[in-house]
């Protein structure tokens, strides 16, 4: 057993929480109430080759592994939730899935210019009556001569208006059973038909660009299909599974400011002559806070090791996305009451950290559906 | 062009700072690369993209220095050089520092050596000079430019806020100062490639140096921290009396009348 980072490992948490203090943790607020996607911060981001942090050098990525992109993301969570999700869903989401599944000239052409930080990458999965039941894709794509046509609708996708391609998922056919068979698509966002609109009034994550899709007679060459045509589903639940852990670091990032705040808060507070942490009260909340910082950074860190050594990590995701996101949750609630009234205020950031935590339990699989793959797991 | 940094790793003093007994509890403390050495690493690294050459990196410390030395090649330093001191020596000052580097660059053809201006930690500011002095070459402290054309460099230093221009010539040590430059992060792919980059560790030994060569000249007599800042006090009625009793407490307070 080894719990020390590498030497790589530990000077990019560094580089990371350098860069985001003193770029990202000023604009945060602005990020929030502007609702704006930061653009000119992910043009850092791609410069420094954090875009990259999990693909081969020979993809324009970086060559590093899970462990280092989940510090990565937990230091720009630790900061700003918003740049935080769009960060975690182009990695995870808009890229991994063509570094997986990709042929060769996929990659090449599609993947490098994601890797290398040029481009941004988005997954169209959710539609408006398939969420969790994400197989119940409606949208279809038909094979005509060397094309397929795409037709349907996505919602909530994230990055969508600012990326150069989307991953879409749809049916193509049926299987033996009757099931739906579903693929995966590399559409690229230019492509005539491709309707991108981002009207959503968000509760947070502000910042983060959330959009729909319309796709009418979307026409795209044959080889565009990502994969195996047959395996679309099993596919995209792989993609998940990896997503997932960023979320899970991510939500830890949240889950540590909103320690790190209440901490500093409370050790200067003072309430009937005292100061607010010699409370039991409050020391209680604190402890309780630290102990499932550490418990969910424990989860992340193994599941993205059991990912790096090509082990099955899809329940320990699951654990690490589900503990750490309601740590989030409940680590920025309690720090709402630890400071008060003045934390219900804007200025003292708190309550963005909720506001942005709460889309952990939802994004990329709602709790109830992490305890639908755990119990899956375990047999059930 | 053969350019060389002096590196030290120093614990932050952003961060919060516990002595114990009469020394820095380095259990909490949080270690860096000394932020005017970082200027220095980043004008090695834009002179040697300008002139070509190779950018050495050079620190005395110990085995954790690695890590401050992994980052500044991170950042596009080609070489790094490690002293490790850790099993040599207890103690050290400026005289011991100044003489192992002198030790290390004899036989060395350098053109332009960077230091920090001071370093954070003890402030001192004289490791740069008094090596150029061992070396024979000239130096500049707290320069905020450098122009380097053939043999001949144009330089702005700092001089309490007031710009002083200086010609010299190579071979140069200079101490670098805040607004020199703007320190790049060190990209990932920079972090990938810095564990290949050669990374030379010497000892004392190594240097043809003894414990005695090196003792320190100074004597540390205890460690402490700052006063705690107490809470700003707002003095209340007449201003005629509130002038009164600021001038009495300048006097019997602060002493500073
Ligand atoms: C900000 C944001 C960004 C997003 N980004 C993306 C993206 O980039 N790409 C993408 O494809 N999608 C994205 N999504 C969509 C997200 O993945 C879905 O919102 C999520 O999967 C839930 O689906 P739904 O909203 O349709 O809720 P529903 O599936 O309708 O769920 C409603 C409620 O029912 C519960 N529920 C559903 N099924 C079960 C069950 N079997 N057992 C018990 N409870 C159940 C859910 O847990 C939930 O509480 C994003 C969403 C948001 C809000
Ligand atoms: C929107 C809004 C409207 C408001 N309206 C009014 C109003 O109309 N009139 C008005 O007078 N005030 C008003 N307030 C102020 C409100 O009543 C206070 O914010 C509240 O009483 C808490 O005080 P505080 O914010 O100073 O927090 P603090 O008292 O500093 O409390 C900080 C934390 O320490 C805890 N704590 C404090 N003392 C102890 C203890 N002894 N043991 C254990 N834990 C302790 C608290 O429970 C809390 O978790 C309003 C506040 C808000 C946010």
């Amino acid at each position: 057993m080894d719990f020390d980072l590498t030497e790589e490992q530990q000077m990019t948490q560094k580089m990371v929480r350098d860069f985001a203090q003193s770029v990202i943790a000023p604009r945060a607020e602005e990020i929030d109430t502007s609702a704006a996607f930061p653009e000119d911060v992910f043009d850092e981001l791609g410069k420094l080759g954090l875009m990259g942090i999990p693909f081969p050098e020979k993809y324009g990525g970086a060559g590093g592994d899970t462990i280092t992109y989940t510090l990565a993301v937990e230091e720009i969570g630790r900061v700003c939730g918003s740049t935080g999700l769009s960060y975690a869903a182009a990695v995870s989401l808009g890229a991994s899935p063509i570094f997986y599944f990709g042929t060769e000239q996929q990659k090449e052409k599609y993947l490098t210019p994601l890797a290398a930080g040029k481009k941004l990458g988005s997954f169209g999965l959710t539609e408006p009556d398939a969420g969790s039941d994400a197989g119940g894709t409606s949208t279809t794509a038909k094979l005509s001569g060397d094309s397929y046509i795409i037709n349907g609708e996505k919602c909530f996708i994230t990055n969508a208006s600012y990326a150069s391609t989307i991953i879409v998922t749809a049916v193509t056919g049926k299987d033996k059973k009757g099931k739906n068979i579903i693929s995966a698509f590399i559409v690229p966002a230019n492509t005539p038909g491709v309707t991108i609109t981002s009207n959503y009034q968000k509760l947070g994550v502000r910042g983060s660009n959330t959009a729909a899709i319309v796709l009418e007679d979307v026409e795209i060459p044959a080889d565009h299909l990502l994969g195996d045509p047959e395996k679309g589903f099993k596919q995209f639940l792989y993609t998940l599974d990896g997503g997932r852990i960023s979320i899970a670091a991510l939500s830890l990032g949240i889950a540590q400011a909103s320690l790190d705040k209440a901490l500093d808060y409370a050790k200067q507070r003072k309430q009937f002559g005292k100061l607010i942490s010699s409370f039991q009260a409050i020391q209680f909340k604190l402890a309780d806070m630290a102990m499932e910082i550490e418990l969910a950074r424990g989860m992340v860190r193994k599941a993205a090791w059991l990912k790096d050594h090509n082990r099955s990590f899809a329940k320990e995701a699951a654990f690490a996305k589900l503990f750490a996101s309601e740590t989030a949750t409940r680590a920025a609630n309690q720090a709402i009451q630890i400071l008060g009234g003045y934390g219900y205020m804007q200025e003292y950031q708190v309550e963005r950290y909720l506001r942005d935590a709460k889309l952990m339990e939802i994004g990329e699989g709602t709790s109830e559906i992490q305890r639908l793959v755990i119990a899956r797991q375990l047999g059930c | 062009m053969n350019i060389y940094v002096l590196l030290k790793r120093t614990f932050d003093t952003e961060e919060k700072i516990n002595i114990q007994q009469g020394k820095i509890d380095e259990d909490g403390a949080e270690f860096i690369i000394n932020p005017y050495d970082e200027y220095a690493v980043e004008e090695a690294i834009n002179q040697r993209d300008q002139h070509g050459g190779e950018v050495t990196v050079v620190t005395i410390g110990e085995e954790d220095s690695e890590k401050q030395l992994r980052t500044a090649l991170a950042m596009g330093a080609d070489k790094a050089v490690l002293i490790n001191t850790e099993d040599d020596l207890e103690a050290g000052d400026q005289f011991t520092t100044a003489r192992i580097l002198e030790a290390y660059f004899e036989g060395k053809q350098p053109d332009l050596i960077l230091a920090g201006n001071v370093a954070i930690d003890e402030a001192s500011g004289q490791v740069g000079p008094r090596l150029a002095e061992r070396l024979g070459m000239p130096y500049v402290t707290t320069i905020t430019n450098l122009e380097i054309k053939g043999e001949s460099a144009d330089i702005e230093r700092d001089v309490e806020g007031d710009v002083e221009k200086v010609q010299t010539s190579l071979p140069l040590l200079v101490t670098c100062q805040q607004g020199l430059n703007e320190p790049r992060y060190p990209s990932l792919p920079g972090i990938m490639k810095a564990k290949k980059k050669p990374l030379e560790e010497l000892e004392l030994d190594d240097l043809d140096l003894d414990e005695d060569d090196v003792e320190p000249k100074t004597k540390t007599i205890e460690v402490f921290l700052p006063p705690e800042k107490a809470a700003g006090r707002v003095l209340e009625g007449e201003v005629n009396d509130q002038v009164k009793e600021l001038v009495s407490l300048l006097k019997t307070e602060a002493k500073v009348l």
